[in-house]
């Protein structure tokens, strides 16, 4: 048995979450082998054979794997596969849109975003958006799996010198083709990965008080994060929607500011590690996975906090 | 053009999910079901496109127990032309789903086979691009927008990063997220009819395909449930908690 990680990369450098990953296939077995595929991403290969827990790297290089294009990847770590017990890889959207074009070409029923390796055969993953956690085996020979990278913590990065192998490219898939990447370039941290989120619901009125949530927001750091009902009002663009039908976010603090706390919405930030909850209704379903509640008017409250945290010296970045 | 659409019937978003006392699911009964709703903005971009007069027919496919049929008529209500129930019990999983889609997409011969990104229950995010492999086309997933361009899409498709866009030759795979567009309701009139419009049954079994389950669900438990919190009386003692006893700011 050995575990094959797929490594995510921007052929410069590994993306922080591949560490997370390794984590996780290492304890699946660990025989673990990495296969990096891109154009040029000789540095990030070496990076990946300094990964003390990694005992081989492959690398595949051509420049039709620049762009990271699922129908160019698939084919080569299908053949790849032949030689492993365990195929695995993030389930961010490189993941997401990589794994299970392998997983139906090696006719394996693959297992998405997993949370525990219980087992090499046995995992543990949420179902219905985090309201439920099913216990699941997987019978076939092949696994393919994809790993929930917050779930995990990052490998040793250093100290590591496993050999790097190259292989064969496959050929190009030619009905596919990338025309350009628009990344978001904002000092903000990106709502699934940041530390902190403060996030307004439809108790903010408007979208102009949205303003409030953004002063919080510059003060700690944070993403902005949004309910579904304030998405829905027009208050603010739903790529801040967290919950079931938005993102799932697990920060160390999610404040959580005129949101009463529909169940779509726990469903998308309740792993968070600190919750805090400021509304006006004490009844507020919000309050029941809040570790710190205010019940107060969001208006007067939210001037009084970033009063408070300006008289904090340390505030962490 | 001839557009496929796959909808799932599933547990709606709004209902606050059980686990079974025997730990072996989550409990359906009596519980309001819906479409999973990234499939209603795939059926909203067929609409959308055949309005538009680029394509010639929509056709709307699922796969479940009989009373699946209920979300193929919903489709058919916002648009649809007809309907195709494939009936079959049990634990579905993607790889089988996608194995009878295959099916499907023999039959019809579409152009294109839209569907939602996930389905809300099982969270797997497998099915669109299991099918695309099976099939060898191309795959746009996470769509956010598509632009028809002769015998080609332009895709915009939501990656962690950003935005990407990429072009890929028709026949074609595209999974719908749900910044796509916004799906329209079924008007009175159009669900009467909806119940005119043909909806072809057939049995998974039917079909050929070994739809039996490859993963073991060992058993299902509620997450852990968050320890109580306090309220706290003013803002300088929530500040001065998150930093004392919290320590996260």
């Amino acid at each position: 048995m050995s575990v094959l990680l797929i490594a995510e990369h921007n052929n410069k450098e590994l993306k922080p979450f591949t560490l997370n990953a390794v984590t996780a296939a290492s304890q699946m077995d660990t025989d673990l082998h990495t296969v990096i595929i891109g154009n040029n991403c000789g540095d990030a290969a070496k990076k990946l054979s300094e990964l003390p827990l990694v005992k081989k790297v492959i690398q595949v290089e051509a420049a039709h794997y620049e762009n990271f294009v699922a129908e160019n990847f698939a084919p080569v770590i299908v053949k790849l596969a032949e030689s492993y017990s365990h195929i695995v890889c993030s389930a961010n959207t490189f993941g997401k849109n990589l794994m299970p074009r392998i997983a139906a070409s090696l006719d394996t029923s693959q297992v998405s975003d997993i949370i525990k390796v219980i087992s090499s055969d046995t995992f543990l993953r949420p179902i219905y958006a985090g309201n439920a956690f099913a216990t699941v085996k997987s019978k076939d020979p092949k696994k393919c799996i994809t790993i929930r990278p917050t779930s995990f913590d990052p490998c040793e990065s250093s100290g590591g010198s496993a050999p790097i192998e190259k292989a064969e490219p496959s050929e190009e898939f030619n009905s596919t083709k990338f025309l350009k990447r628009e990344e978001i370039k904002s000092d903000r941290p990106e709502l699934g990965t940041a530390r902190v989120v403060v996030s307004g619901g439809r108790g903010m009125q408007s979208g102009d008080n949205f303003k409030l949530i953004t002063s919080v927001a510059d003060k700690l750091n944070a993403a902005i994060g949004a309910s579904r009902a304030a998405v829905d009002a027009g208050y603010i663009s739903n790529d801040h929607q967290v919950g079931q039908t938005g993102k799932v976010v697990v920060p160390d603090l999610y404040i959580a500011i005129g949101i009463s706390g529909a169940i779509q919405h726990l469903a998308g930030m309740k792993e968070s590690k600190v919750i805090v909850a400021i509304n006006k209704d004490g009844e507020a379903p919000i309050f029941s996975v809040a570790d710190y509640g205010l019940e107060a008017d969001l208006f007067e409250a939210i001037p009084q906090f970033i009063e408070e945290l300006n008289k904090l010296n340390t505030i962490q970045k | 053009m001839k557009i496929l659409v796959a909808v799932k019937r599933v547990i709606d978003y709004n209902v606050q999910v059980r686990v079974k006392e025997d730990n072996t699911g989550v409990v359906t009964d009596n519980v309001k079901m819906s479409t999973n709703p990234p499939d209603d903005n795939a059926i909203e971009e067929a609409v959308k496109i055949k309005e538009s007069g680029k394509a010639t027919e929509v056709v709307a496919v699922s796969v479940g127990e009989e009373k699946a049929q209920e979300t193929v008529r919903k489709a058919l209500a916002v648009g649809a032309d007809r309907g195709i129930l494939i009936k079959a019990e049990g634990i579905l999983e993607p790889l089988a789903v996608s194995k009878l889609l295959h099916k499907i997409v023999e039959k019809e011969k579409p152009d294109l086979v839209f569907m939602g990104k996930q389905a809300i229950d099982d969270d797997c995010n497998q099915t669109g691009q299991m099918l695309s492999a099976m099939l060898n086309w191309p795959q746009a997933t996470f769509a956010s927008k598509i632009e028809i361009k002769d015998k080609k899409l332009e895709v915009t498709r939501e990656i962690d990063e950003g935005l990407e866009t990429i072009e890929i030759n028709i026949p074609a795979i595209v999974t719908c997220d749900l910044r796509l567009n916004e799906p329209r309701y079924a008007s009175l009139p159009n669900i009467m009819k909806a119940k005119k419009k043909p909806i072809e049954q057939l049995n998974a079994s039917d079909l050929g395909v070994d739809t039996s389950p490859r993963i073991e669900q060992i058993k299902v438990e509620e997450p852990p449930k968050r320890k109580a919190g306090i309220k706290v009386k003013s803002v300088a003692e929530l500040v001065q908690k998150l930093k004392n006893e919290a320590k996260v700011i």
